[in-house]
């Protein structure tokens, strides 16, 4: 069983705070691809479309064929573990500081054998799951763990290091009026969430929120993303204790370019939704950078919340899309930027929500506690691309297939 | 002439003349006017700093700033609603500066808008004044004090289910200062020159509607009323010169005897 985490006691503000390290870096261009698959939760693996081999490490020829013709293909993620060490210490600065650490070989049911990370619970010579995840420097890594839920598994210091699991740490939703906000508040209190901040816009209009983000244990403080010195003022109040952000700030109206007349809805969509995610980061990502090895509340995730027309434009929704494309471009940006911190940006695509503004849509829609799962499981998996929903996935399966393709559909599926 | 303006100046310095301000500071938080949201909405005010004695500009701090015609304390001109669409000179711009100086005379609702928060300006209520302070000039503007400005936060625009709820006058009373007084504006000290509630009143927003197609003016969001006498005081009211604009925000004056509070 893995000893449970407890509450960290309150900083010792004569203590400097220890500075990020990273694990190596360096990947070839084929071992890359490990890191497109953990980044989505997938355990996947180069296989041979010539001779079906089970390729690893990743490569560029088929150890057994020579073939080239390497694509990834999901796997079964199940193993036996063969051997097993725990490093005590290591030259590498970030092992250093987390020895011991438990790695292990192990042969999966596809065929080669891996050398992983192991999970605390994985008992000798045992049968073990295996999971693609990304480390603290962003690389795609395999950790083994038991077959079965042990109790507490998710404490695990080193499965631990490479989530972004709410257990234990302080959030930041910040636009308390998203009418998704009350359930992520919700989730993240169920999650173990030790404090949940809701930033609330104009204070001088009601918020209907209010009363259920309270009740979800949220604080609701003054924050709003169009107003720089708003954004600055609550990162100097809690920017410092900023664990995890959620960027719930969104404006949208519907309509394409020529139903709008006009650029004022495009403009408050490019204040809100790309400004604002600007605003953010240049107030709150330092901080947060800053502290992404402090502790058992290290900062850790930041979450955007986006459609996933983001990717490609329908026009029924075409300038607030182009919004969502900018903030989408800016995310790639941040998530460059915050990967030498090891501050991992994920971002959560949805379809349409279940609310006002997506109302004359038809079903499916994404419901406020299903956004809000998504959002918590991809924490717990240190995701950095979820995709949230039917119309979400469907979508991202359109994309991988054709993008010109999905873009024409979508653009008939708008015009009828 | 020449000791007239003279006069004037001394009287300012002396104290004689006091300069009150009736302007709320532009500010992020300040409320303004809300519409169904499938409309265009106000701009809020927003300031970024272009450089701050920094990398963006070592010497020298300046910021751009970001607002509707319609934020913070501000001025409407004809051609902000419909019903003056076609006065001639009905833009900001056109209006000729003899108007943004001028007399001014405060009919005070500060009682009655504590009481209740759709409180009304009647014509009973002008002519009662009237009896007391002498007929309503020609050419004045008219403020309707209600003390809505030393609200804040909610309480401002005091938003509900239905709709704001602040206190405006009835379409009477503006048809009377309007048509039998000809003044040349009116002004309050909530966030538009109609009650919150103006909307289901016939014309909907009647001040809006019968003062700028007559050509009159408005004014809203001004504070400090309650330092203006009834009558005597001169309003100094200068919107920006914006190109075919509708309003303005600015700065408003108001220049009243020394001794009267």
């Amino acid at each position: 069983m893995t000893t449970p985490l407890t509450p960290p006691p309150r900083k010792d503000p004569l203590k400097r705070t220890v500075s990020p390290t990273q694990p190596p870096v360096i990947r070839s261009r084929a071992a890359l691809g490990l890191t497109a698959m953990a980044a989505e939760g997938r355990f996947a693996l180069q296989t041979c479309a010539e001779c079906g081999a089970v390729q690893y490490p990743p490569r560029d020829a088929c150890s057994a064929c020579l073939s080239t013709d390497l694509p990834w293909w999901d796997i079964a993620p199940t193993g036996q573990l063969l051997a097993e060490t725990t490093v005590q210490t290591s030259v590498k600065q970030y092992f250093r500081e987390r020895t011991p650490w438990r790695v292990g070989s192990v042969q999966l049911d596809a065929g080669p054998v891996v050398i992983c990370h192991l999970h605390g619970d994985v008992a000798a010579n045992a049968r073990v799951r295996l999971r693609l995840l990304l480390d603290r420097a962003g690389q795609g890594v395999i950790l083994a763990l038991p077959q079965e839920r042990t109790d507490h598994m998710a404490d695990d210091p080193e499965l631990r290091l490479m989530s972004s699991d709410p257990h234990l740490r302080r959030v930041l939703i910040t636009d308390a009026r998203h009418p998704f906000a009350p359930d992520l508040a919700a989730a993240l209190q169920t999650a173990g969430a030790t404090l949940i901040f809701a930033g609330e816009p104009e204070n001088w209009l009601p918020n209907p929120n209010r009363s259920a983000l309270e009740a979800a244990g949220a604080e609701i403080l003054p924050l709003d993303v169009t107003d720089t010195k708003s954004v600055e003022r609550m990162a100097g109040e809690i920017g410092g204790k900023t664990d995890i952000l959620i960027n719930t700030a969104r404006f949208m109206r519907p309509g394409g370019v020529l139903a709008r007349g006009g650029t004022g809805f495009a403009r408050d969509e490019m204040e809100v939704n790309y400004l604002g995610l600007m605003r953010l980061a240049q107030a709150f990502g330092p901080a947060m950078c800053g502290r992404t090895a402090d502790g058992v509340n290290s900062a850790v995730a930041w979450v955007n919340i986006l459609s996933v027309h983001a990717r490609t434009n329908t026009p029924g929704f075409g300038c607030f899309n182009a919004s969502q494309a900018a903030a989408f471009s800016l995310s790639q940006s941040l998530r460059a930027e915050f990967r030498g911190a090891g501050l991992r940006v994920m971002n959560v695509f949805t379809g349409p929500l279940e609310e006002d503004w997506y109302q004359p849509l038809p079903p499916p829609k994404v419901t406020g506690p299903a956004l809000a799962r998504s959002v918590v499981s991809g924490l717990r998996d240190g995701l950095e691309d979820v995709w949230c929903g039917d119309v979400a996935k469907d979508f991202e399966e359109r994309f991988c297939k054709n993008p010109k393709v999905l873009e024409i559909e979508l653009g008939q599926e708008m015009g009828e | 002439m020449t000791d007239t303006l003279a006069q004037f100046a001394v009287e300012i310095a002396s104290g004689a003349i006091r300069v009150v301000d009736l302007t709320h500071t532009l500010d992020p938080d300040f409320p303004v006017i809300i519409l169904p949201p499938e409309f265009g909405q106000c701009a809020r005010f927003r300031m970024e700093e272009i450089s701050a004695y920094d990398h963006r500009g070592p010497g020298w701090k300046w910021h751009n700033i970001h607002l509707s015609e319609h934020t913070g304390t501000h001025f409407d001109a004809p051609s902000h609603w419909i019903s003056g669409r076609e006065v001639p000179n009905g833009d900001v711009d056109e209006i000729s500066v003899e108007n943004f100086v001028g007399p001014v005379v405060v009919i005070d609702c500060s009682a009655g808008a504590a009481k209740d928060d759709d409180f009304e300006l009647t014509p009973e209520i002008i002519l009662a004044w009237e009896g007391q302070h002498g007929r309503v000039p020609t050419d004045a503007w008219v403020l309707m004090r209600t003390d809505w400005s030393k609200r804040s936060g909610a309480e401002y625009l005091n938003m509900q289910s239905d709709g704001p709820h602040s206190p405006g006058p009835t379409p009477e009373a503006i048809r009377l200062l309007v048509e039998d007084r000809d003044i040349r504006g009116f002004g309050t000290e909530t966030v538009g020159t109609d009650a919150g509630q103006g909307a289901h009143h016939t014309p909907p927003y009647p001040a809006h509607y019968i003062l700028h197609g007559a050509g009159k003016f408005g004014l809203q969001c001004l504070s400090g009323l309650d330092q203006l006498p009834p009558t005597g005081a001169v309003l100094i009211a200068t919107p920006l010169k914006i190109k075919g604009g509708t309003g303005s925000p600015l700065r408003v004056l108001a220049l009243v005897p020394g001794g009267e509070t």
